[in-house]
């Protein structure tokens, strides 16, 4: 069984094919660590964190958001395989980065939201419904290898 | 978890805008809900939740009207869905898990329909008070 229906696969790319990576990675993460501070505890060597402007301008977040989004992007390119393209990184979120697979589903809501933020009416019910599946399949992917 | 003086601002003076879509907000959110969380579709089997139907919209209004209560009592939100909190407690019996979908979906609606206003500190503001809401809604479960 195919994780995303023809259609469904189809609102994706069209609408990633869009997405500024570098900047809707910098901003999601950034939401993340304000909406939910702590999450801002696997990140104490970024500097200043104390307000909303200081977390969404903070070129440490900007970068590794980008790094992030950058990853996720990569495993939009294998849907079918979300397990095996993430089986590394769901090692390296476990043994080295020790994440609470929780921040995994945090974040995909957050890129949800941003996504709604940057393409308004665009983001309609059925195309936020794909990336729903998409953000959820990418979570699960994370949290596979978790020991 | 309680409001700051900051966040009630925010969602109040949001909230102005906000409601000027009320109707059509709540339909969206509600769209949004039950095609990408299908079991929250398990709630309503006496429904019909085609696109447009009258009773998706009746409904939709119906939970933004509640919202709407909340953020008109902003300093006394258990007071003012006092109620509705009986009401899912006892008669709806919703699982609390839900709460956060539907959260969600009206962040996504209200993020969609006004970008420059949902800004990180709004987004933050709001979850919180939509976390508040469902505490509240939830409250008398056991």
């Amino acid at each position: 069984m195919t994780f995303l229906t023809p259609e469904e696969s189809g609102h994706v790319s069209s609408l990633w094919g869009k997405v500024d990576v570098e900047k809707v990675g910098g901003e999601a993460l950034g939401r993340l660590l304000v909406v939910y501070p702590w999450t801002q505890r696997f990140f104490e060597s970024f500097g200043d964190l104390s307000s909303p402007s200081a977390i969404m301008g903070n070129p440490k977040v900007k970068a590794h958001g980008k790094k992030v989004l950058s990853a996720f992007s990569e495993g939009l390119h294998h849907l079918d395989d979300l397990k095996g393209t993430f089986a590394q990184l769901s090692e390296l979120h476990c043994d080295k980065l020790h994440v609470d697979p929780q921040n995994f589903t945090l974040l995909g809501n957050v890129l949800v939201i941003v996504l709604a933020e940057h393409f308004g009416a665009a983001f309609n019910p059925s195309v936020h419904a794909a990336f729903q599946k998409v953000v959820a399949g990418v979570a699960n992917a994370l949290a596979h290898k978790y020991h | 978890m309680s409001l700051t003086k900051t966040e009630r601002a925010i969602i109040v003076s949001m909230w102005g805008k906000i409601s000027t879509q009320a109707d059509a907000i709540g339909t969206e959110t509600l769209e949004r809900l039950f095609l990408s969380h299908p079991q929250t579709k398990t709630y309503f089997p006496h429904f019909d939740l085609h696109a447009g139907s009258a009773q998706l919209r009746a409904h939709g209004s119906k939970v933004v009207a509640a919202v709407g209560d909340a953020v008109k009592s902003i300093d006394n939100i258990a007071g003012a869905l006092a109620r509705l909190s009986e009401l899912h407690a006892y008669i709806l019996r919703v699982d609390p898990v839900n709460f956060k979908l539907l959260s969600h979906c009206l962040l996504v609606t209200v993020a969609a329909r006004f970008p420059a206003d949902f800004t990180a500190e709004a987004h933050a503001a709001w979850d919180k008070f939509l976390s508040i809401v469902s505490s509240v809604l939830t409250e008398k479960y056991r």
